[in-house]
């Protein structure tokens, strides 16, 4: 039985806590008194993930049939399936789409289903290279079904295959993949990594167009989602809950969810799992020598070298039929992993950014992602209420360089040249600027025909964090350069300990502080 | 009288010329230039006058001669010894004056007129080393008239223009560089463009971002600018969009929204004024210029190193805009033709209020400070540095 998450009260005898720092690790001291929560360790995994999933297609929960009763000859199936946006990092091999797929696959074809086509459900994300979806899906499934053009990337710009399915009462706009909404069966495959992921939500964004997508992604949305990691307190799900039952009306879904545990790092990293004074002298010896070969490294090496990383998270659930019942599972599951109680809030929040988020898969966390990252994902990872007070101070620890990927993030370049040298506010930006950028010719064609994301995808990163940036008082990057920091309206500090001196400013002295020692992953259970 | 005077020397030409590529501005402390007591220069000949300069302007070009980096295509219209200084407000026989700096035919004695003389086109002169003075192309760089960086100097009567009592020295000394953007705004056939960016916001970026918004009346005016108080100068000055010099294609990809081809933009800009004349900047206004567009060289360029084969491939115009004289109409903002450009210099000025970009004064005994200020004046947070000889002991 592994151990559950936990809240440790630093005292003088606490070692130093690590911090994630980019492409590095720093080694903080925390003042006596501040509160470190640590996630759970890893779950068992289930012990034979296949019989598993075989399992839940059979006996599917919900008002659904299994699986074979849903497959006959001449049918026209449709898989999609979550993008390489989760799990991060990217999953050692077989990853729990593959393992899905192949056995839907195998069902598939003993009922006689010989129209099949598989889709990424992107949304508004970059494509995918042939390696990433070979990882992903492994290479059979790649080589039976790319090259015959059934294995698609959806494309939210493609407007011949999109179609309205209809508007919901509140007026948005259900506007989907062609051929998934006209196909007898859609089946939707899912990695469930945080508690925001999965149900409606999934086809929502993963096969929808931007009229669509407009709805849900939006300042107001994500302002009155408190938390959007706890889906009845969200009203990013509210809209696409709404959305979702329209289309589920419309056409017949098979969700597939599964979850995984939160081995998150390889051995070689085994440090970064561990509580601090705990770590053996291996660990030690390994963290030294991890820190210091990386600090002689140049960055871009220091990139590589982790992107490489796959994780050994493996399934802990699976469960499979109608949208809501199957994800209903999948959030106790998740929840059973991730959930760590915590009481009361802090004046102060930390948190150390490692080197990856959803968007940056092979790629640079760009200050717009460490914005993201830090005041969208790790901010929002609460139920409850927030980690930290009304007027409190984020302070994150990430290099935060003013470096952006050219091919996957070009509307990121412009909207932090020009757009947050204008305003960093979120309602005026939203306003005055994502119009022109998510109707850019030259950023939907790269966005089409090249690797990047959509052009209003860099909206959406500030729009993410817009109930932090509405909530918190102030926010101090640890060891950003401090250009990028002060163009996204924050303060960059040299130290942890010139941070929460500038914190005080905000906060009075002697601030209650706590850290969320993340990843692992976790959900703070704010009471 | 006292004076800043520039030699010929080689080896201090040269000097300069390492040393100010190292720092900018140290040309000063090493090269040909000095401060001397030298004798007030004889008039030469009728219609010339006397006058007592006020305040004097330190120019790019001058700071290029300081530090060795002016082109060699000067040589046949410079004559040494010179005074530096072509920005100039005076004490004059008749009261305050700006000095229209072009030694044209008028100045010189030369008749009949050479052709650009006779049409206003005093900058086009083709006589410049002609007639009764040695080779100058312009007060500041004759050895027969002195300079600005001077207590006294001597000015043709068809160079000055008289300063109205409302209008400050420090406003007055702008008209010379205003008059520079007034020329290149002008331009014929240039007439209320969809998109104009101006690469360059020291001096003659910013008046030529207020000259083009007022004679030009561009649909988007795009700047780029260096450091922080030049952008928001720009701003001021009618810019709509300011962006770092980095960043200035992207900027105008994004207005036009067109694709990228290679690092260019495909439909860019109409015109571009080109306020800096570096290589990275013709090369930045040859790749955000649209096709058939207009580069317009403002900054003095030297020799550079460009590829020009977008140039070619685009058919883009590239044309220089060097100081003034009388300009052609400008329908969009009622400009009617032959109109001066120092009476519209004038109104500029006043208009856009370029007196506030003076930002220090310095006597001539600290001319190292001074040039050393007006070389790092953009991360000085500084625009326009002048020498100011009004409190001067031989004036």
């Amino acid at each position: 039985m592994s151990r559950p998450g936990f809240v440790l009260e630093v005292d003088r005898s606490t070692p130093p806590i690590l911090f994630h720092h980019g492409e590095g690790f720093r080694l903080e001291k925390l003042p006596p008194g501040s509160r470190v929560v640590y996630p759970a360790e890893p779950v068992a995994p289930l012990k034979d993930p296949d019989g598993a999933i075989r399992h839940a297609l059979l006996n599917p929960v919900g008002d659904s049939q299994p699986l074979p009763s849903l497959l006959h000859a001449g049918m026209k199936l449709t898989i999609a399936m979550d993008n390489q946006a989760v799990p991060l990092p990217p999953m050692q091999k077989p990853d729990n789409r593959q393992r899905v797929i192949e056995i839907v696959l195998d069902m598939a074809a003993a009922a006689g289903v010989d129209d099949v086509e598989l889709i990424v459900a992107h949304g508004l994300h970059r494509r995918q290279t042939e390696p990433e979806l070979r990882h992903m899906l492994g290479d059979r499934i790649y080589d039976a079904f790319a090259p015959h053009g059934m294995l698609t990337q959806h494309d939210a710009e493609d407007h011949d295959n999109l179609v309205l399915v209809g508007r919901t009462e509140q007026g948005e706009h259900v506007e989907l993949n062609k051929r998934a909404v006209t196909s007898d069966l859609l089946i939707y495959v899912n990695v469930n990594l945080v508690a925001m992921d999965g149900g409606h939500k999934s086809t929502m964004t993963g096969i929808s167009s931007y009229r669509s997508l407009k709805h849900h992604h939006n300042v107001t949305g994500m302002q009155h989602s408190r938390s959007f990691m706890d889906p009845p307190n969200s009203e990013l799900h509210n809209s696409t809950w709404r959305m979702g039952r329209l289309l589920a009306g419309a056409v017949k879904i098979f969700q597939i969810e599964t979850t995984l545990n939160t081995d998150t790092f390889p051995s070689q990293f085994s440090f970064l799992q561990k509580r601090e004074w705990e770590w053996s002298a291996r660990d030690r010896a390994s963290f030294l020598a991890t820190s210091k070969s990386l600090e002689h490294v140049p960055p871009r090496i220091a990139r590589s070298i982790f992107h490489g990383i796959k994780s050994p998270q493996r399934m802990t659930s699976v469960q499979a039929g109608e949208v809501e019942a199957v994800h209903a599972l999948t959030l106790q599951n998740l929840h059973r992993q991730h959930l760590v109680p915590v009481e009361g809030q802090a004046d102060v929040l930390t948190m150390g950014l490692p080197y990856l988020g959803p968007y940056n898969v092979n790629s640079i966390l760009n200050p717009l992602l460490v914005m993201c990252l830090g005041l969208g994902y790790f901010f929002n990872l609460y139920r409850g209420k927030p980690l930290v007070r009304k007027g409190g101070v984020v302070i994150m620890s990430h290099p935060t360089r003013w470096e952006f990927h050219p091919v996957h993030h070009p509307s990121y370049i412009d909207f932090f040249e020009q757009v947050l040298a204008e305003t960093t506010d979120p309602i005026e930006i939203e306003k005055k600027f994502e119009e022109s950028f998510a109707t850019d010719p030259w950023y939907i064609h790269l966005y089409r025909n090249s690797y990047a994301y959509h052009g209003v995808h860099a909206f959406y990163m500030w729009y993410w964090g817009a109930h932090a940036l509405q909530h918190v008082g102030q926010v101090i990057i640890v060891g950003g350069e401090p250009r990028a920091v002060r163009r996204m309206g924050f303060k960059p500090a040299s130290t942890l300990r010139d941070a929460l001196e500038m914190a005080e400013d905000v906060v009075g002295r002697n601030p209650s502080i706590t850290h969320i020692h993340n990843p692992p992953i976790f959900l703070a259970d704010v009471t | 009288m006292r004076a800043l005077q520039f030699q010929r020397n080689l080896p201090r030409y040269a000097a300069a010329k390492v040393a100010g590529g190292v720092v900018p501005g140290f040309g000063a402390r090493v090269g040909p230039l000095r401060l001397a007591d030298v004798d007030e220069p004889a008039l030469p000949g009728p219609g010339w006058q006397r006058i007592r300069p006020r305040l004097a302007g330190i120019c790019g070009s001058d700071l290029s001669t300081i530090d060795g980096k002016s082109s060699r295509y000067f040589e046949p219209i410079v004559s040494f010894p010179f005074v530096p200084g072509h920005e100039i407000v005076a004490d004059a026989d008749a009261g305050r004056v700006v000095v229209e700096p072009v030694l044209g035919c008028l100045a010189r004695g030369i008749e009949p007129l050479c052709s650009f003389c006779a049409a206003g086109l005093t900058g086009n002169c083709q006589n410049l080393a002609l007639g009764q003075l040695e080779p100058g192309l312009q007060t500041g760089y004759c050895c027969d008239t002195g300079g600005g960086w001077s207590t006294a100097m001597v000015a043709h009567e068809s160079q000055l223009h008289a300063v109205p009592d409302a209008m400050s020295d420090e406003a007055a000394v702008m008209v010379e560089p205003a008059a520079c953007a007034v020329h290149a705004a002008r331009r014929p056939g240039l007439d209320q463009p969809a998109t104009v960016v101006v690469l360059g916001a020291g001096t003659v970026g910013l008046c030529t971002i207020a000259a083009v918004r007022r004679h030009l009346r561009p649909g988007t005016l795009i700047a780029s600018a260096k450091h922080p108080e030049q952008r928001t100068l720009a701003r001021e000055l009618g810019a709509d969009t300011v962006v770092e010099p980095g960043e200035v294609r992207r900027a105008v990809r994004r207005m036009s929204r067109s694709p990228m081809v290679g690092a260019g933009v495909g439909d860019g800009a109409e015109v571009v004024f080109d306020c800096v004349g570096s290589a990275a900047s013709i090369d930045d206004a040859l790749a955000i210029v649209r096709p058939r567009g207009q580069i317009v060289l403002v900054g003095m360029p030297g020799r550079v190193s460009v590829d020009l084969t977008g140039l070619w491939h685009k058919e883009i115009s590239l044309v220089g805009a060097y100081a003034y004289g009388r300009e052609a109409a400008s329908p969009a903002a009622g400009g009617r033709a032959g109109e001066r450009t120092f009476d519209l210099a004038f109104d500029l000025v006043a208009d856009a209020d370029l007196g506030r970009l003076v930002s220090a004064a310095y006597a001539l005994d600290r001319y190292r400070d001074a040039i050393d200020h007006a070389a790092n004046a953009g991360p000085r947070g500084a625009v326009k540095v002048v020498f100011d000889l009004r409190g001067e002991k031989n004036r």
